[in-house]
């Protein structure tokens, strides 16, 4: 589970990171990426996996447009205009995919690897699914973290996050960069609303549900991080759990009882990225 | 020249209009049959055209037309034919938005007779407004329970404007009970109850599950009230597993079930019989499931081989089916027959009534209702409430294979022997 929500909040995490932009349609987006995902998948016949060579490419490339076309016309000193586009972004997205797919509840499907798992003890399996969310998790995050500090184009992320007009003045375009940030984050709301489609259903209005997640896990994580957003999923994920064992009413309240904990103890997050 | 020629011409079109309406109030009062056109009679429908709700919805359309083509010119009313106009508002699945769109039918369009339905988000909300305004109101789609208790109904004095039909929670345990009776098991029902209306209604201890299971041999194993768009249920699966339940039963949003059955099959949880409510309600939500839906269960308030025929139509429950399949393409949904049903009461209303125009007149023709319609008969008077009449229901399990992915077949039918089985119900393999 925290594997998922990890995913959910990579891309809200390096939004932020980069552009100082809460998505309030990140959610959406997710959801638009499984339909997406379910499109490709009808049209063609592949396994739904497969499809994220072609889901992953389109949502970056969307995300690419988003940036140029629209977010940076509205991002400033004021973080509330980009906020409220976001907003009105979530509610196009969810309408759209309302006529286009119908208000059908619908599953991506890759037969019986669903219910597989591996049985470590008498009463306990491990699904063969879940882990392998969590596994992707670990690796998408990696990826990230080599892109981010190995190589030119992470330097100048981590620049234009930091200062954005002494990086301007060294020769970045900081417009081009946000949208390739916004590229790389769709790309990786791609792989989780894949991996959200064939866990359980989703309808075009389902989004905003998986958003609190998303966001909880960022904050607990410390907002920018990108270990501490897996560390946030995966202490999200546990605290859920565990909840759930003592009483299933317990489950969710138990999970943003855990954030609020972290919100008291370490108000800036597990491991804030900086202090500024 | 222009600038004479415009305001002539302004001047002009003016004092045509004039004449033209003038000519038109002529006509309306010459006594002439054929030209004489009556009032028109306006129906009110709110209905959660977009939001989580919208899957009841996916039928208005195909609904409408099927209905204003059999209305065709208008409804016979005392020997004079009124036009008849629907007017749909969406209610967005909220119920405050339905509750301001109901007002809107009201107050703005001044309608005669307000229909809705799908779920007590919808129907609620949409009656309480005409009981306060006063306009008769007729809903469906939403057991009577949560229609009449919730809205503060008091079984003593009932409600005056809204008037219900459709099954309770009484029927439903009873259609689960005799699917589980079909199948050998060890009488343990592990239990799913979300903590929303349903769900706490569902598992009351008084008024929900847990006493008629108990009368019956059954136990009831309730783990307690979960949140809805939970994405993790090993909790209950492993209590379950823990009280060797072999039944599972709860009322469940479809991305619920579908994380509970993987997680339970994951998890090597295997119970003999499922029967489910909400979850299973639409072919889509079953389809999701892959190959591991079959033989689920559910409760079954209206099918093609129900033997009922529309009173607008004369169209049995399969040709109206039929019709729906072959107008969309989709497979039958069972709200499909009572968005039909509600336009069938509502003619038929109409055409008794004695003074149109009058709110408490087609009160008086909708309460001497006496219809046989496509979901079955409907009377009010006997139902458990004077609001309430009861349709019947039964119980089916969902099937791989036939004319889709999946065909619901009717397994049990005590509730409603008239209602002919489509198979015996099996266990869950």
């Amino acid at each position: 589970m925290g594997g998922l929500y990890a995913l959910f909040a990579t891309g809200l995490t390096l939004i932020f990171g980069v552009m100082r932009l809460v998505n309030i349609g990140h959610g959406d987006l997710i959801v638009l990426a499984a339909f997406l995902g379910l499109a490709v998948v009808e049209a063609t016949g592949i396994d739904p996996f497969l499809s994220l060579i072609i889901v992953v490419p389109v949502m970056a490339a969307l995300g690419y447009g988003l940036q140029r076309g629209l977010f940076n016309l509205t991002l400033g000193r004021d973080i509330l205009p980009p906020l409220l586009v976001s907003f009105g972004l979530s509610i196009i997205i969810q309408n759209l995919l309302l006529e286009i797919f119908s208000a059908d509840s619908r599953k991506l499907q890759v037969g019986a690897l669903e219910t597989a798992s591996i049985r470590l003890a008498d009463n306990l399996a491990i699904g063969v699914l879940p882990l392998i969310v969590f596994l992707c998790a670990i690796a998408v995050i990696l990826g990230l973290q080599v892109v981010f500090y190995r190589t030119t184009l992470g330097r100048a992320f981590r620049a234009t996050s930091d200062d954005q007009q002494t990086a301007q003045l060294m020769g970045i375009d900081n417009r081009h960069l946000y949208g390739l940030a916004m590229a790389i984050a769709l790309g990786v709301v791609a792989i989780a609303g894949i991996f959200l489609g064939v866990r359980t259903n989703f309808d075009p209005s389902i989004g905003p549900a998986r958003l609190i997640y998303a966001f909880e896990a960022v904050i607990i994580g410390g907002l920018g991080s990108l270990w501490g957003t897996l560390a946030g999923g995966v202490v999200l994920g546990v605290a859920q759990s565990i909840g759930a064992k003592l009483d299933p009413g317990w489950q969710l309240l138990a999970g943003h009882l855990a954030f609020l904990a972290v919100l008291l103890i370490r108000p800036r997050g597990l491991f804030p990225r900086a202090y500024d | 020249m222009k600038k004479t020629r415009i305001p002539s011409t302004k001047g002009l079109s003016r004092r045509t209009v004039m004449k033209a309406a003038g000519a038109a109030a002529l006509a309306s009062a010459l006594p002439f049959p054929a030209l004489a056109k009556e009032r028109v009679i306006k129906l009110g429908y709110v209905s959660p055209q977009t939001g989580p709700l919208a899957p009841f919805a996916e039928a208005d359309n195909f609904t409408f037309d099927m209905v204003k083509k059999a209305i065709g010119d208008g409804v016979q009313i005392g020997g004079k034919t009124h036009p008849v106009e629907i007017v749909v508002k969406d209610s967005q699945s909220n119920p405050n938005r339905a509750a301001e769109v109901a007002a809107d039918l009201i107050n703005g369009d001044k309608i005669d007779l307000m229909l809705v339905g799908n779920t007590p988000e919808t129907t609620n909300p949409v009656g309480d407004q005409c009981e306060v305004n006063e306009v008769p109101c007729l809903s469906s789609l939403a057991p009577w329970q949560p229609w009449f208790f919730t809205r503060g109904g008091d079984p003593a004095k009932g409600f005056t404007w809204t008037y219900h039909y459709f099954w309770g929670l009484e029927d439903i345990i009873a259609v689960f009970l005799n699917m589980w009776d079909k199948v050998p098991t060890n009488k343990s029902v592990g239990g799913l109850f979300p903590n929303d209306g349903d769900g706490n209604a569902w598992g009351d201890a008084e008024r929900g599950f847990p006493k008629p299971l108990a009368a019956k041999g059954y136990t009831l194993h309730d783990p307690g009230r979960y949140q809805n768009l939970s994405d993790d249920f090993s909790a209950q699966i492993s209590a379950f597993k823990k009280d060797s339940c072999e039944i599972v039963t709860g009322v469940v949003i479809p991305p619920d079930w579908t994380t509970f059955w993987k997680q339970a099959k994951q998890q090597g949880f295997a119970p003999k019989a499922a029967s489910i409510g909400k979850a299973l309600l639409f072919p889509v939500a079953i389809e999701a499931l892959g190959d591991a839906g079959n033989n689920l269960s559910s409760e079954i308030w209206w099918s093609p081989s129900h033997p009922f025929k529309s009173s607008l139509t004369g169209m049995s429950a399969g040709d109206l089916a039929g019709a729906y399949t072959a107008a969309t393409g989709k497979q039958w949904t069972q709200p499909i027959g009572f968005a039909h049903s509600l336009f069938e009461v509502a003619v038929d209303t109409l055409k008794r009534t004695e003074d149109i125009g009058d709110r408490k007149s087609v009160l008086d023709a909708l309460t001497k209702t006496k219809l046989d319609t496509v979901v079955g008969p409907i009377a009010w008077g006997s139902g458990p409430v004077k609001n309430v009449a009861k349709t019947p229901l039964v119980g089916g399990q969902w099937r791989l294979g036939g004319q889709f992915k999946y065909d619901l077949v009717i397994t049990s039918n005590e509730t409603a022997t008239n209602i002919p089985v489509g198979g015996d119900m099996q266990p869950i393999a």
